[in-house]
């Protein structure tokens, strides 16, 4: 045989036939996949259609105006109309980030206390506790915040703002502490806390064992151990828990409702008791709106589904930039 | 059967006179320390999982600038042996261990001893390489003075004081701020024992070092061990006989029928593989089984 030049061939095409088993479940699977985002597509195309006139009305104001008025006559036509939700969004970023500041710490720790710390029948009770808070039907947690946690929650803003009174953030003027984005955020942060903690938990439970035991052999205490190996590989879990926390605070109705004083004028001052939540806005609203102003609410309901779906794209870029390292 | 010492050293044969061959290709090493009292000892230790006895009586004294081997068939308790040593036994829930673990005379299980200064003196090197991901190479070396809160004088010396003994220095020596990952199993590994040599160890522990390493490696990690054994007391557990002939000066064989695990018997590594006084050592040492 002569070896004169080997002739190149052209890489194969490779194909595959899936069995008629493979090809159903497939299809189950896919249908199941892209269900949730049809159904997610089509509510935002809902609120888009409903709300579309009024956001044309109102323009680039329905975001940065704080005003929420309609005036109608007595055939109930529309005479006057100002819609502005900045005062809104404004509350329900305050709120929110308030709710996650306290609510992330607390959790990490109870997260590290399950997994590290806590004997196992006391695990077993506590895991079931946390879990049950998560399915706490939202107005109860309200109705306690208002009755009891309020009375504390404005003393421990009385001292804050005694003490750090002179950041623009913590002033008070006039002094009024009750209901304020504050107090929401702390009853906030007590409903979005079992959600952050459960999935901490799951994270800080995978951290893997060989470097686990790697950090022990090593004569590290427990917290030395921890801080070197499970925060390091559970951080990016951490924040996706974070930003689901974040994203139920933002979307939480019944509760802010329940607590916060609704009051259409941009506030930043925390512990002012005048607030906002895009969320609550539509619950008060919707019950007594006229037709006009009900497609103000879905235009509503609209931007705080894109602040919603822009912060957890935000979340997802940040996971992506700062997980790798303690993996 | 023909002898060459040499070239054995690369064969993978498992006959006992090719087995004592290598183990006596080796200079002889008694240890540097063999007063009673000073270095580690064992006596009676037991171990359990739960209600299942894996370990019965081991009594075995370690001479410091030795390396032990344990070899033995996988389930007879080697490594749950050298888990007592450094008490990292008690990690698994369910484990229970009884006797003493003497480091200088003193008992390791004492009531009011600081486990983690025990883990200090006793370092360990595991079966997979373990580095620590977050860290670069230079901190994954230093990772034990931070984990034990230690303060030394001068880090960078130390580092490649380190990397040196572990034979890693000048592979590693240009990209200390880069992440271990990027290094291969057994530069990982390398940097493991890297890792375990900066809190200065009295003693160092190996659980099947090699067993994931290409034949490369394994020969450069025994080099490493030979040399370190000059200045530490070394227990290598292993399933490789080749390997337990070149590095270690004396071998205990370890064998469990169905109960607990037992030793066999200690002695010389050159006579472990020429001269087993136990049956059923030469059994295993000769291939019959295991």
């Amino acid at each position: 045989m002569t070896t004169s030049a080997v002739q190149i061939p052209e890489p194969r095409e490779i194909t595959t036939e899936p069995r008629l088993s493979d090809k159903v479940f497939r299809g189950v699977v896919t249908t199941g996949g892209l269900s949730s985002l049809v159904v997610l597509g089509l509510i935002a195309l809902f609120l888009a259609y409903r709300g579309f006139e009024v956001i044309k009305q109102e323009g680039l104001g329905f975001i940065t105006h704080a005003e929420w008025s309609i005036t109608l006559d007595e055939s109930a036509n529309v005479v006057d109309s100002k819609f502005g939700l900045s005062a809104m969004l404004v509350g329900t970023i305050l709120c929110s980030i308030v709710a996650v500041i306290i609510a992330v710490p607390i959790s990490v720790f109870s997260a590290l206390f399950l997994n590290f710390y806590a004997p196992a029948w006391m695990k077993r009770i506590l895991v079931a506790i946390v879990d049950m808070m998560a399915a706490f039907p939202s107005i109860l947690f309200g109705i306690w915040g208002f009755l009891v946690l309020m009375p504390s929650v404005e003393y421990w803003a009385k001292l804050i703002n005694k003490y750090l009174g002179w950041i623009p953030l913590f002033e008070v003027k006039p002094y009024f502490f009750t209901r304020s984005p504050f107090v929401a955020g702390v009853v906030l942060a007590i409903m979005i806390i079992p959600i952050i903690t459960s999935v901490s938990r799951e994270v800080f439970a995978q951290a893997p064992l060989d470097r686990i035991q790697a950090a022990f052999a090593l004569g590290a205490t427990r917290w030395a151990m921890i801080k070197a190996v499970v925060i390091p590989y559970g951080r990016s879990g951490v924040v996706g828990g974070a930003m689901l926390g974040l994203g139920r605070a933002m979307g939480e109705t019944v509760a802010v409702y329940t607590v916060l004083n609704i009051v259409f004028q941009v506030n930043w001052h925390v512990l002012l008791g005048a607030g906002g939540n895009v969320a609550s806005l539509i619950i008060l609203k919707f019950g007594e709106a006229s037709a006009y102003e009900i497609k103000a609410l879905m235009a509503a309901g609209l931007v705080l589904f894109f602040l919603t779906l822009s912060v957890n794209a935000i979340a997802n870029f940040i996971v992506k930039r700062t997980g790798k390292s303690g993996r | 059967m023909i002898q060459t010492p040499e070239s054995e050293k690369t064969m993978s044969s498992t006959t006992p006179s090719s087995l004592a061959s290598v183990a006596q290709a080796k200079p002889e090493r008694n240890g540097t320390n063999s007063a009673q009292g000073t270095g580690l000892e064992t006596r009676g230790i037991h171990a359990w999982f739960g209600k299942n006895h894996v370990l019965s009586d081991i009594n075995l004294d370690f001479t410091a600038g030795s390396v032990t081997a344990l070899i033995g068939p996988s389930g007879c308790g080697k490594s749950t042996f050298i888990r007592t040593i450094n008490r990292m036994h008690e990690f698994i829930p369910g484990a229970a261990m009884a006797g003493e673990v003497l480091l200088d005379g003193k008992d390791v299980y004492a009531p009011g001893v600081d486990v983690t200064k025990i883990r200090l003196q006793i370092g360990m090197v595991f079966q997979k390489p373990n580095p620590f991901p977050s860290m670069t190479i230079g901190e994954n070396v230093l990772s034990g003075l931070k984990l034990a809160q230690l303060k030394v004088d001068n880090k960078d010396d130390l580092l490649e004081e380190c990397l040196v003994r572990a034979g890693l220095w000048t592979e590693v020596k240009d990209r200390l701020n880069t992440h271990g990952g990027s290094l291969s199993g057994g530069q990982q590994q390398r940097l493991c024992i890297a890792r375990a040599l900066a809190v200065r160890p009295q003693v160092l522990l190996m659980d099947e070092p090699c067993s994931a390493l290409d034949p490369g490696s394994t020969l450069r990690i025994e080099d490493t061990i030979r040399e370190l054994s000059d200045t530490m007391t070394i227990v290598i557990v292993t399933h490789n006989m080749q390997q337990a002939a070149r590095v270690s000066d004396y071998t205990a064989f370890f064998l469990s029928d169905g109960g607990p695990g037992e030793m066999i018997e200690v002695a010389r590594t050159s006579e472990i593989f020429s001269q087993p006084k136990d049956q059923r050592t030469e059994n295993y040492v000769t291939g019959r089984f295991g």
